[in-house]
């Protein structure tokens, strides 16, 4: 018999990329404040994984510690490996040989991203060169093939084009043309459709997804819209004060909740699709991260909390195949 | 019964240079082409549409914060006239504005309640002894605290910013609110919280609100009426329910296309717009979105449509579309 068992999502041997135990605390002027508590993490080959949570919540610190790109104010924590190596704790030249290489990141807004005085071939140039070592006419060229990539039209006139020239949909195809310029084997989108008018999102969207299918690369969607996620994601995972609040795969996460903040968050959503009602709001903000509860972080916004959730800290129990909730609730 | 606003064919054109080789030539951008719509008191009327197509100058013209090209806005049956005399003053008192930001709408050297009496000062009205509890009796009503009544706007959260910046919009009792995405700047779970607040503030003090924002979901969820915009132009008008489960501009249908859904079943195929907005600079013949329309035909380059009243409560402009034809509208079926 050669048949094969169907690979589930769930049981995918090694993972791309995989964050343990991660811990980041920012210190200033002899105080500091630990604003990510053992977060952990895995994307697998081609996967494409979403992260929605409220400002503050951690997800862009999540990436952003892992490369090494917080600066000297952050002490950063924990295990990573990437494809089975450890890449945790190198110094700044090893790490360069990871970060647009083989773990790419786009951010939300393209035009601060890009340097406003540069044509942009010459950007796009020096990414390849950086991360393929071609030079001259190859490196052009190449440059050519990327912008043609992200369906930027008349691509060989536009290399001459300045950012300012270009709207902000065309900065971030440009954005994401140099992102693949190392074909990396991971793409970070730290929401990267949030400036952009929707029918523009829309065009984003479905570029990242057929770049993503066609390199056959690893995805991570950063995202404070749970529908954008929901439309392009396979897992999710919500993150609340720095923890992880619920990790699912997308179907079973907007369909049966377990976190009561994930409940929440999809109640208090207005909805196009019934008749408008009153928003069941979750009362309350944010706890800043230097006030945090004990216990729970969500304890005293919680409709449902109970004595012990102000006591001590939910682990992040299994409620169902691949679906993980840090919720006492979970547990019964 | 007269509409608490009225706006006749409301025109903004702003005298621009361009580049034109090594020179620069006069051009006209038409940031708001001759809209109207009607807004009835307690009522709340949402703008949609994307960057640039006018949304915010429409605002600031209804507030008289501009003065219009053309086209006349009557407020409560009075027409507004942008010069800063006394009439505009007093009429001001009347119609307040809510912006996106409010850490930038708000005087980060004052105390928060200070702020809130200030346009009681401004204006001068009734007793300045009553003011401090005016303002108190409101903060507390709009769910702030007497414990932030005296910090300052960067001790504050972002949705309880936004209740300061609502606080001392309603204190003058205006009739209407002119709101420029005022929950665009919040997270999910706060933004909720400030809808429910606008809608009650609204069942309580009866103030209408001309309500702009580019999140289709949040208009629906507030408005009694709604117009879409593209490219300074109204193209379609009509009761959310109708107008979000029927849209009739093609426009409309591809702007509800393009929103992610968090419950859609299977993955339908997403009918995305091609391209992008022409500049407003550049005047062009007939329709404003012929370049993207999926249905354009040679009329829609020739001749701008009509804007017609399609049934008793939706209007819009289309070739394609007739009062007759609304009915069961062609252009949607007519999709792929």
């Amino acid at each position: 018999m050669t048949a094969h068992p169907p690979v589930r999502a769930d049981v995918h041997p090694a993972p791309l990329v995989s964050l343990r135990d991660l811990q980041v605390e920012f210190s200033a002027g002899g105080s500091s404040v630990r604003v990510l508590h053992g977060v952990n993490l895995d994307v697998h080959a081609g996967e494409s994984l979403g992260m929605v949570g409220e400002s503050g919540c951690g997800k862009s610190v999540t990436w952003l510690a892992a490369l090494g790109l917080l600066g000297p104010h952050a002490q950063v924590q924990g295990e990573f490996t990437l494809a089975g190596e450890r890449f945790d704790g190198l110094n700044d030249q090893a790490l360069s040989l990871i970060r647009g290489r083989r773990i790419a990141l786009i951010s939300q807004d393209p035009a601060s991203a890009l340097n406003p005085v540069q044509r942009i071939g010459r950007q796009l140039v020096e990414a390849i060169r950086l991360h393929k070592g071609l030079q001259g006419d190859a490196a052009h060229a190449q440059a050519v093939r990327l912008l043609d990539q992200v369906h930027i039209p008349h691509a060989q006139q536009r290399l001459q084009a300045y950012p300012h020239e270009l709207s902000g949909g065309m900065n971030q195809r440009v954005m994401i043309a140099m992102a693949l310029a190392g074909e990396p084997e991971l793409l970070i989108a730290d929401e990267p459709t949030t400036a952009l008018d929707v029918t523009i999102q829309a065009q984003i969207l479905n570029l990242l997804g057929e770049v993503r299918r066609d390199q056959g690369m690893g995805m991570v969607l950063i995202s404070h819209d749970l529908s954008v996620i929901a439309q392009e994601c396979e897992r999710v995972m919500v993150m609340y004060a720095g923890r992880v609040a619920e990790t699912a795969p997308t179907d079973a996460l907007f369909r049966a909740p377990r976190h009561p903040y994930t409940q929440g968050l999809l109640a208090c959503l207005p909805d196009m699709g019934r008749r408008p009602r009153r928003l069941p709001a979750i009362a309350g903000q944010v706890p800043q991260p230097w006030q945090l509860p004990s216990g729970c972080s969500f304890a005293p916004r919680c409709t449902q909390a109970q004595e012990a959730c102000s006591i001590r800290l939910p682990d992040l129990l299994t409620v169902a195949p691949a679906h993980q909730s840090a919720c006492v609730l979970g547990a019964a | 019964m007269t509409p608490l606003l009225e706006v006749h064919h409301l025109t903004k054109h702003y005298p621009v240079m361009v580049p034109d080789g090594w020179r620069q030539r006069q051009a006209t951008l038409r940031a708001v082409d001759g809209i109207s719509f009607d807004l009835q008191a307690g009522q709340t009327l949402g703008l949609v549409g994307e960057s640039g197509c006018g949304k915010t100058t429409t605002a600031r013209l209804v507030l008289g914060l501009m003065a219009a090209t053309q086209g006349q806005i009557l407020f409560e049956g009075q027409a507004l006239r942008a010069e800063r005399d006394s009439a505009w003053r007093a009429l001001r008192q009347r119609m307040q504005m809510v912006y996106q930001n409010p850490l930038s709408a708000l005087d980060r050297r004052v105390p928060v309640l200070a702020q809130v009496t200030e346009p009681l000062r401004i204006h001068g009205i009734g007793d300045p002894l009553t003011y401090i509890d005016q303002a108190q009796e409101l903060m507390s009503a709009l769910g702030l605290s007497p414990a932030l009544w005296h910090r300052y706007p960067h001790e504050l959260s972002g949705g309880q910013r936004q209740r300061v910046v609502l606080s001392r919009a309603l204190i003058l009792k205006p009739s209407l609110l002119v709101c420029d995405e005022p929950v665009s700047a919040l997270d999910v779970s706060i933004q909720a919280q400030v809808i429910n607040l606008l809608q009650d503030v609204q069942e309580r003090m009866g103030v209408a609100y001309l309500f702009i924002s580019h999140d289709l979901k949040v208009v629906h969820q507030v408005s009694d009426d709604v117009g879409v915009m593209y490219l300074g132009k109204m193209v379609e008008q009509g009761p959310p329910a109708e107008l979000f489960n029927e849209p009739l501009h093609p426009y409309t249908q591809a702007l509800l296309a393009a929103i992610p859904h968090l419950w859609q079943k299977e993955k339908t195929h997403r009918l995305t717009l091609q391209g992008e907005p022409p500049s407003p600079l550049a005047h062009q013949q007939g329709c404003v979105f012929q370049q993207r329309c999926p249905h354009v035909q040679a009329i829609c380059k020739e001749q701008a449509p009509e804007w017609v009243r399609m049934t008793r409560t939706r209007s819009a402009a289309c070739h394609l579309l007739t009062p007759a034809t609304a009915q069961h509208s062609p252009v949607l079926e007519a999709q792929p």
